[in-house]
C-alpha cells in the first residue's frame, strides 16, 4: 500500500547482506564459493578448522542473505554463489560515496575561497 | 567492491581553517547543506534539516562522536538516508571520520565511512583492523566473480 514499504524492505535485506558478509568466516565461504563451481558441505570443510555442522550454520546465514543458493545433486546438496545481493550492496556503496565527493568538492571550494 | 568508503582530498587551507568548517556547526552547515540546530558536542545528538536544493524536507540525524581539535571529528549516522518515509532505524548506523593532518601549509583530510556489516560498535574498530587484509583479499575474489557473471 504504502510507497514506503519496498524501500524499507530494501534496506532491511542490504542490512542482513551487510551483516552476513561482515564475519570471517563467512567471508571466507563466500571467497571459496566465488570460484564459480558449487562445493559442497564437505569440500567447503576442507582445509578449515570447522566442523560441518559449523560451515552448515553460516550457509544458512548466507542463504538467509541469499548470497548462497543450494543445488542437489544426487544425494547431495551443493552450494553456489548468488551474486546479485553483492550487486546490490556494490551499487549502494557507490551512491553514498558519491554524495561524498559531492560534499568534499563543496567544502573544498568553501574553505579555499 | 569494499565495505569501507575512503576519500583523501587536499585542501589549499590551513589545519585551523578546515578544522572550523568541520566542527563550527554553521560552517558545517554552509557547505554540507544542513542548517543545524546547535553546536556539535561529542556524545550528543546533532539534528537539523537539510537545505540542499530538492531534498529540504529531509531531516539530518547524527550522534557525535569525537572531537580532538584539528586532527579527527566523527559521528555516526544512517548513510543515504534521503526517504522521508522509510524507518532507517532498520538499517546499521556507519561511523563517519574525518582526518586532519598538515601538508605543506594545507591540509590532507581523509574521509572514511564505515560499520555498513552493522557489527557491534565496541568491536567496530578491531574488526575491521583484523578483517582488512582478509576483506581485500575476498573481496577481489569476489569482485571478479561479480564481473564475470554479469
Amino acid at each position: 500500500m504504502s510507497s514506503a514499504r519496498p524501500r524499507e524492505r530494501e534496506i532491511e535485506r542490504r542490512a542482513v547482506v551487510f551483516a552476513a558478509l561482515g564475519d570471517e568466516t563467512r567471508l571466507s565461504l563466500v571467497g571459496k564459493l566465488s570460484k564459480g563451481t558449487p562445493q559442497s558441505i564437505s569440500e567447503l570443510a576442507r582445509g578449515s578448522p570447522l566442523t560441518r555442522q559449523a560451515i552448515t550454520k553460516h550457509l544458512r546465514v548466507l542463504e538467509g542473505a541469499r548470497l548462497v543458493g543450494s543445488v542437489r545433486v544426487g544425494r547431495e546438496s551443493l552450494f553456489e554463489l548468488r551474486p546479485e545481493p553483492l550487486k546490490e550492496i556494490q551499487s549502494y556503496l557507490e551512491r553514498v560515496s558519491e554524495q561524498w565527493d559531492h560534499a568534499l568538492a563543496r567544502l573544498k571550494s568553501f574553505v579555499e575561497e | 567492491m569494499t565495505n569501507i568508503i575512503e576519500r583523501r582530498i587536499e585542501l589549499k587551507a590551513p589545519v585551523s581553517r578546515v578544522w572550523r568548517a568541520l566542527t563550527d556547526h554553521r560552517e558545517f552547515g554552509q557547505w554540507f547543506r544542513v542548517k543545524l540546530e546547535g553546536p556539535f558536542v561529542p556524545g550528543e545528538v546533532s539534528r537539523g534539516q537539510i537545505t540542499y536544493p530538492g531534498y529540504e524536507h529531509i531531516k539530518w540525524e547524527a550522534i557525535v562522536q569525537k572531537m580532538e581539535p584539528e586532527r579527527l571529528f566523527s559521528f555516526t549516522w544512517h548513510p543515504y538516508a534521503i526517504d522521508p518515509d522509510v524507518d532507517y532505524s532498520a538499517e546499521p548506523a556507519t561511523l563517519v571520520e574525518f582526518r586532519l593532518e598538515p601538508k605543506g601549509g594545507g591540509t590532507l583530510l581523509t574521509v572514511t565511512e564505515t560499520g555498513f556489516d552493522a557489527i557491534p560498535k565496541d568491536r567496530q574498530f578491531e574488526a575491521y583492523r583484523m578483517n582488512e587484509a582478509g576483506w581485500t583479499e575476498q573481496l577481489q575474489n569476489i569482485d571478479r566473480h561479480v564481473k564475470r557473471t554479469a
